[in-house]
């Protein structure tokens, strides 16, 4: 598949992606790279397509056409459990996590062994799965919540169990939707450092409103319109493109 | 700590209490009759069992048990009706040494798909194998294709209902509407007279505390959890590296085989097996065993169909026209006021107080924290 000269290999490429719903494009011919070791925010107004674009790569949507190379890795023919094999994790929205378990369950689950039928019968908690589940705990702010029910944490410790849910799966690429919506201040600013600290040695995709936010985590942004690329660049380039401007951060 | 990959100590009491009750208590007050009627019983506690599994883990609601219930029920009562048609028993027939249904509805050679139950292994394998196998192929139809919720139960009633009409319509070949009657004996063995029904209750008994067991272990393992991580958010177990559909398939196929295992325990107990324990009737009634026994416990489910099939006998013999009504109401009093059944009546109400009692009468150990304490502290 590969066609000429191909300066560098980045970690995820979407190239010429389209989707369409009944006939409305909601992501139209939208191609970017993302660079090993990048935090790239994507930021946009209400139904620019941000959160289509991490469907389609996790794979819960499929794409009409265009594809998403991971690792030169073709995604848009994969089954999502196996999308999240070759190294892609994702976080939802709403905080997406297992009410009815205790916060150590929910890290268990997401740790990654045993994931077949057979796998999960015959999974042992060995010291190796207890132990990264005490330090995935202490990273996400969670360590004394452990024997906890889940449904009993506040709103941003959910989203934080949830992060560390992926944290857990050990991603290369991680993709999060919104991760800090809802939050106090003082939950901001722990999640902003929360996720300065893991993203060592992994990309991150971030979908975020809160313009603070993005500013302090972003190496790079993509600004959506309209299913389509407004703008792209480091932020400063971003905030001072009129085009994003009259769209978007104008108001 | 007794904690292992089975149960934790609440829950071995709770067995040891349950086998204490089934042995001794039950088989040394009941008379042959009445004990002959709760094996009759506990076949349905085998599908509640399976039932608490898909159902009350998984999310998975089966309104089609009673499909396995009868291909496991039907596989046995082949062997036995086979075991029956010796040629000895049957020489008044045209065509001796095939059962006599066969005979009345004029068909002269044993079709090719009944040789299989002259041997027992065969038919044990079968009770187990038929079933699994047609679950393994109804789930991975449905769930491969993300069909779920309520058209799943949908899809399982219709399947109830193609069954009974199948096995209804080619009378020559399964007995019909009549079912099969008329067993005699396994392997020799006359499995009508009362030390006969004793054993029998016995060895049913014994297979229900496997099941307990396999059903105990799938609790306790990580799969039992990935079941109520996926009945309460699908799309992060898919995008946790799960094949959701690969679960939802098991969960149903062991609820499958579990049900199939009592069915064939009914065809040895009761003696008979029909197309009226299959169809879309039974196979709700099952699932009301286990929503009043509680969907959530393996033990409450048990408790559950034993309590409703009794009121179901003396009520029926008193009441046989208020019986289904009555049936229907405590359905939906269970759903609207106590969605875990009795199991969860047990746990809310009960189980504290005993909590408490033991724990106002044992003094406080050394080192000894109040976790409960520690749990409720507000969060920050």
């Amino acid at each position: 598949m590969l066609v000429g000269h191909q300066p560098k290999e980045f970690l995820l490429a979407v190239e010429a992606l389209t989707v369409s719903f009944d006939g409305f494009k909601a992501v139209n011919d939208l191609s970017f790279y993302v660079d090993e070791n990048e935090i790239r925010v994507i930021i946009g107004p209400n139904g620019a397509g941000k959160t289509t674009v991490l469907d389609l790569i996790c794979g819960k949507t499929k794409a009409t056409s265009g594809s998403i190379q991971f690792r030169g890795k073709e995604l848009t023919r994969m089954k999502e459990n196996e999308i999240v094999k070759t190294g892609v994790g994702r976080k939802f929205q709403n905080p997406s996590i297992y009410d009815d378990l205790t916060v150590f369950e929910n890290l268990e689950i997401s740790y990654p062994r045993g994931r077949s039928v057979f796998g999960a019968l015959t999974f042992t908690r060995d010291s190796a799965v207890r132990d990264r589940v005490h330090e995935v705990a202490e990273m996400i702010f969670l360590k004394d919540k452990l024997n906890k029910s889940a449904d009993l944490l506040s709103h941003g410790q959910k989203q934080w169990l949830e992060i560390g849910m992926l944290l857990i799966q050990d991603p290369d690429l991680l993709m999060l939707d919104e991760p800090v919506a809802g939050m106090s201040v003082s939950e901001r600013a722990k999640t902003a450092e929360l996720l300065n600290r893991i993203i060592k040695n992994r990309s991150v995709l971030v979908i975020e409103h809160d313009m603070k936010f993005v500013e302090d985590i972003a190496h790079k942004v993509t600004v959506l319109h309209q299913g389509q690329i407004l703008s792209e660049g480091t932020m400063e380039k971003v905030q001072n493109d009129p085009k994003v401007i009259e769209v978007y951060l104008g108001h | 700590m007794t904690d292992n990959r089975f149960f934790n100590r609440s829950e071995l009491i709770g067995i040891l209490v349950l086998a204490v009750f089934l042995v001794l208590v039950l088989p040394l007050t009941l008379d042959v009759f009445r004990l002959n009627l709760v094996a009759k019983y506990l076949t349905y506690a085998f599908v509640a069992l399976g039932l608490v599994i898909c159902w009350g883990y998984g999310g998975i609601l089966s309104l089609g048990q009673g499909v396995f219930f009868g291909l496991g029920g039907y596989c046995m009562a082949m062997f036995l009706k086979l075991e029956a048609s010796s040629v000895e028993n049957t020489k008044i027939q045209s065509t001796p040494g095939i059962p006599d249904f066969m005979d009345w509805n004029q068909i002269t050679a044993l079709p090719l798909f009944w040789k299989p139950f002259h041997s027992l292994t065969l038919t044990i394998a079968a009770i187990i194998l038929v079933p699994g196998i047609f679950a393994l192929i109804i789930g991975t139809a449905m769930f491969k294709r993300r069909v779920g919720g309520t058209y799943f139960a949908i899809i399982t009633q219709a399947v109830a209902a193609i069954l009974t009409i199948l096995i209804v319509g080619q009378q020559g070949y399964t007995g019909g509407i009549n079912g099969m009657t008329d067993l005699r004996t396994l392997k020799g063995w006359d499995i009508r007279p009362d030390h006969a029904k004793i054993v029998l209750y016995f060895f049913e008994v014994g297979c229900l505390f496997v099941c307990i067991m396999i059903a105990q272990f799938v609790r306790h393992s990580k799969l039992g959890r990935i079941l109520v991580a996926m009945r309460e958010k699908e799309d992060r177990v898919r995008f946790s590296g799960y094949s959701v559909a690969n679960f939802k398939i098991f969960a149903f196929c062991i609820a499958a085989v579990f049900a199939a295992i009592g069915g064939a325990m009914f065809a040895l107990n009761v003696g008979f097996m029909s197309p009226s324990f299959v169809g879309i009737v039974p196979s709700i009634e099952m699932v009301i065993y286990t929503a009043v026994g509680g969907r959530l416990s393996i033990l409450g489910a048990i408790y559950g169909t034993l309590l409703v099939n009794f009121a179901k006998t003396s009520l029926s013999e008193t009441f046989p026209e208020l019986w289904l009504f009555g049936l229907g109401g405590l359905f939906i009093a269970v759903v609207l006021a106590f969605p875990n059944g009795l199991a969860g009546i047990w746990g809310d109400y009960v189980q504290p107080r005993i909590d408490r009692l033991i724990a106002s009468r044992k003094p406080k150990p050394e080192g000894w924290t109040d976790s409960s304490v520690a749990d409720s502290a507000p969060a920050e």
